[in-house]
């Protein structure tokens, strides 16, 4: 019902929702985010990228936000499915569905779930670019979008 | 023993994965940062006080006073960018 995956192969959202609803009449609504790679980035070309992550420690850090998800929220399920290594524009890069009775509930434990999942969980992006390699930088923004939760 | 890792910016910059670490004298994960910077050259600059590094014990996010003992596993790296 709760499914946390990282891996080096694409992944097709579109299945990854209809797994999530599959055979669950008590399902009323699901909200799914998806994080694409951009080929642009900080005004330079960005032709592909690579994610690193800590083995162990990302699946863990994932599995204790949805934890709370689920404390916070009656959800009926949620996917969280991660790329890692080599991945080209238009790629999807992460998926975050949960499904709930209401939108309310899935609308808000989805973009918490993100949220935490940009600031807590250990993924490192480096973007191929004319100029060369470079580590993309944490971004302020995405401290301030965690702290309106308020753990 | 204690064992520490880095990752991305910080593992590329040190030119190192891992190591080991005698866990006699450490009282915590900043005691841990300390030795690391006392290596001097590179190991300087990443772990000098203006930087910021994030750091785990036993692969859950945590902060400089948190004690460490014989058998933990310490990493450290830059704020994560995942998403």
């Amino acid at each position: 019902m709760n499914e946390i995956r990282i891996q080096s192969e694409p992944f097709d959202p579109n299945i990854e929702v209809d797994i999530l609803r599959a055979g669950n009449p008590a399902i009323g609504g699901v909200v799914s985010f998806i994080g694409l790679m951009r080929d642009i980035n900080e005004g330079e070309t960005v032709s592909t990228m690579t994610l690193e992550h800590y083995p162990g420690m990302t699946e863990k850090s994932l599995q204790t936000i949805v934890d709370e998800a689920n404390q916070r929220w009656d959800l009926l399920g949620s996917r969280v499915v991660h790329r890692v290594g080599e991945m080209k524009p238009t790629d999807p890069i992460v998926l975050v569905a949960v499904a709930s009775t209401h939108r309310g509930e899935a609308f808000q434990a989805c973009e918490f779930i993100i949220d935490f999942l940009k600031t807590r969980a250990p993924f490192w992006k480096k973007e191929s670019t004319p100029e060369g390699s470079r580590w993309v930088d944490a971004r302020h923004s995405d401290d301030e979008a965690e702290a309106r939760w308020k753990l | 023993m204690i064992k520490v890792l880095f990752f991305a910016s910080l593992r590329e910059q040190l030119d190192e994965a891992s190591l080991e670490m005698e866990a006699e004298g450490l009282a915590d994960l900043g005691a841990v940062l300390m030795r690391l910077r006392e290596r001097g050259g590179i190991w300087a600059d990443v772990f000098a006080a203006d930087q910021t590094v994030m750091m785990a014990l036993n692969q859950e996010m945590t902060g400089t006073d948190t004690p460490v003992q014989d058998g933990d596993e310490v990493a450290f790296f830059p704020p994560v960018t995942g998403g």
